[in-house]
């Protein structure tokens, strides 16, 4: 039973999954992976937020909060003041419902993409109170404009609220003659639109609190490129009102905004109780989703004093905050040492990537590092590389260090596995190339938007390129070595630029040095290279 | 220039999405109800007198009370529950007993519900029992009246005057 829902949970990830992908990839081109609004969806629910609560507080100078004078308040800065007022209103409204696509669809992707489980639970379960945050303040926002939807929004919102057994008069009969609402009660609404949304920028802030560089701004170009175009929407189609209320007719007709009010409906399909029973299943669903099934975890990274020197580039790099520097604790004369936090560590192995003592060229038996992964060690990994050099034929010889979520996965000849591409130390291309066990190196991780570890791939090109320790030292040649960001529903683009760069490979000039034994470079242990348990994400 | 049509063409990609949000941020209509339709609503909030008359205490039971406690007489909290009979043009539209609110049973007896019906000419009766009487009613109003498309004509009680409100 728990099988096959776990199989069927995978399934829908798997659809959603290539889904995204056929959307994501062309976006990638024309966007290109920085600017990519789909790899932005955080940012840009933030970079909505603000814009939300801008045009909000612009509003409130021109809002009467009285209910005899609410309508009145809102017509005027709609029609009189069009040219500011009316145009924030809009910008009011449809950065409030672009909130919405964004969340939705950030939800959506992480789901898409496994990043929910482990770990990153934290990041998905905080997530859940924001969801009922920006409905409670988009729902409320429509009451206060008090015309013929605010009329239906708010004998609905009672209705169903009614239905809950903690009131002891029915909310919704003040709704249903004049005379019977009070501005009381509409001062009530006004505080709550201004309150709940400070207790959602909180929510947020707690989101975010797990991980590394979260983003929080898109970047400047999209961030302008959103700006006009809601600018062109909003002059298009400005926000209006949709008539008085009038409480002796019913709000029969309404334009609804069916991305806070699509559940509105239902209420009349299926009843009151029906929908409250829908919302509560959805959100412990939705709540206990890192847990359906959990994450099979590697071990974390351990730190190892003797070779740390607490330059803290692990710290830097890691993207989940699990590294923190503390007071040394041996007699080394450094003064501060890396610290691993196991609860969130995915043994991703960035950071033994970024560790300046990660290096292959080291001749002693047990090769060993400041920062390094139990399942998948740093000489473990060098093992499997001079394993898979000597397997490597033709022309050009090809190593590829492949992620285990990219295009490059499934290629099972020449290719070492790795949980990250930024694992890789620069220094290990570099033994690779001058060490002559292979004509080229091929870096295959995630598509570049869209990198299962969020930072693997910007680490490992800003490495290359010299601008982050440790840096690919200058006498690497770069015409042997390439990048290939694809996801891994883009293995036949991989399979394509791989076949591409073997054959320029090929066409250079033989290097200089033969192919010395591999026992001439280390005496490598007989034995099968560790694998990480099944299933595991390291 | 390739950079400018680029940047034209991811404009176009988010001005589209953005467009798309603002149309369906009013658009299409819902429609609650059917048209040429008109709704009456029933609802009130009324309390049904006590289950049982207030009893004087005895000395001896007064006595037994700690002195900051004491009262002359006890009355029971639970109220009866209210019948209540709503018809439409001879058709019966309701038929409930309202169970009084509270976890004690002594809140007020209360009612919310919406009938959807063709605009038109009807005869509306609304009838009452909320006293321990098994046969008639309390309060009872009979009234002839003409609904329009898309009104909300609700039937309200007034516990003060003890009457139906027809608006």
């Amino acid at each position: 039973m728990a099988q096959n829902g776990a199989r069927m949970i995978a399934a829908v990830r798997s659809v959603l999954r290539h889904a995204f992908e056929w959307i994501e990839r062309p976006l990638d081109r024309l966007f290109g992976p920085a600017l990519n609004p789909v790899a932005q969806l955080g940012a840009l629910g933030f970079f909505f937020f603000w814009i939300v609560a801008v045009s909000g507080i612009y509003l409130f100078i021109f809002f009467d909060t009285g209910i005899e004078r609410a309508y009145e308040s809102v017509e005027n800065l709609t029609n009189k003041h069009w040219y500011h007022a009316g145009v924030m209103r809009s910008f009011h409204r449809y950065a409030s419902d672009l909130m919405v696509v964004m969340l939705v669809t950030h939800m959506l992707r992480e789901f898409a993409y496994d990043h929910y489980r482990g770990t990153r639970w934290f990041s998905w379960f905080t997530g859940v109170p924001i969801i009922w945050l920006l409905y409670t303040s988009g729902i409320t926002g429509y009451w206060l404009v008090w015309d013929k939807l605010a009329q239906y929004v708010a004998l609905v919102s009672s209705e169903l609220l009614d239905w809950l057994p903690i009131f002891g008069e029915p909310i919704a009969r003040n709704f249903v003659s004049t005379g019977t609402l009070t501005s009381r009660f509409f001062s009530l609404m006004v505080f709550m639109h201004i309150a709940v949304p400070l207790f959602m920028l909180f929510a947020m802030w707690i989101h975010i609190l797990h991980i590394s560089r979260p983003k929080m701004n898109p970047p400047r170009t999209l961030a302008v490129l959103s700006l006009v175009a809601l600018l062109a929407a909003s002059l298009w189609n400005p926000a209006v009102s949709q008539g008085q209320v009038d409480l002796s007719k019913a709000p029969v007709a309404v334009g609804l905004d069916w991305f806070f009010l699509p559940l509105y409906p239902l209420t009349d399909l299926w009843g009151n109780g029906a929908v409250w029973a829908f919302l509560g299943a959805f959100s412990l669903m939705i709540a206990l989703m890192p847990w359906l099934p959990p994450l099979r975890r590697a071990k974390a990274a351990a730190v190892d004093l003797a070779h740390c020197n607490g330059c803290a580039r692990c710290a830097e790099d890691c993207p989940y905050e699990a590294i923190r520097m503390v007071r040394r604790t041996d007699d080394l004369p450094f003064p501060t040492e890396a610290q691993v936090n196991p609860s969130l560590c995915v043994s991703c192995g960035i950071c033994m990537g970024s560790c300046p003592s990660s290096t292959p060229f080291r001749r002693s038996e047990e090769l060993r590092t400041g920062i390094d992964l139990p399942d998948y060690s740093l000489r473990e990994l060098r093992e499997r590389v001079i394993a898979t050099a000597g397997t490597l034929e033709g022309p050009a010889r090809i190593l590829v260090f492949a992620c285990d979520h990219g295009g490059g996965a499934g290629h099972l000849s020449g290719a070492v596995p790795l949980p990250c591409v930024a694992m890789a130390p620069p220094s290990l291309i570099d033994f690779v190339l001058s060490k002559n066990l292979a004509d080229g190196v091929v870096v295959a991780g995630c598509a570049e938007s869209a990198c299962y570890h969020r930072l693997g791939a910007a680490w490992t090109e800003q490495r290359f390129a010299g601008e982050r320790d440790p840096y690919l030292r200058a006498r690497v040649p770069r015409d042997r070595l390439k990048t290939i960001w694809a996801s891994a529903l883009e293995s036949g683009r991989f399979e394509r630029e791989l076949a591409a760069f073997a054959d320029a490979v090929a066409a250079m000039p033989a290097t200089a040095s033969a192919s010395p034994s591999l026992h001439a470079i280390l005496p490598a242990p007989e034995r099968e290279p560790a694998r990480l348990p099944e299933g595991s994400v390291p | 220039m390739i950079g400018y049509v680029r940047l034209i063409g991811q404009f176009a990609v988010i001005l589209l999405l953005f467009s798309a949000v603002a149309a369906l941020a009013s658009w299409p209509v819902y429609r609650q109800v059917p048209e040429g339709s008109a709704i009456i609503l029933l609802t009130f909030v009324h309390g049904a007198d006590r289950k049982a008359e207030c009893r004087n205490l005895s000395s001896k039971e007064i006595a037994k009370v700690a002195p900051n406690m004491r009262r002359v007489q006890e009355c029971p909290r639970g109220r009866r529950p209210i019948y209540v009979e709503l018809d439409l043009s001879g058709r019966d539209l309701f038929r409930a007993t309202l169970p009084p609110s509270g976890i004690a049973g002594d809140g007020h007896s209360r009612v919310y519900r919406r009938f959807v019906v063709p605009a038109g000419q009807y005869e509306v009766a609304i009838r009452m029992r909320d006293t321990p009487r098994t046969e008639g009613f309390d309060h009872q109003r009979k009234e002839m009246v003409t609904l329009t498309p898309d009104q909300m004509f609700v039937v309200d009680f007034r516990s003060q005057s003890g009457e139906f409100v027809f608006r």
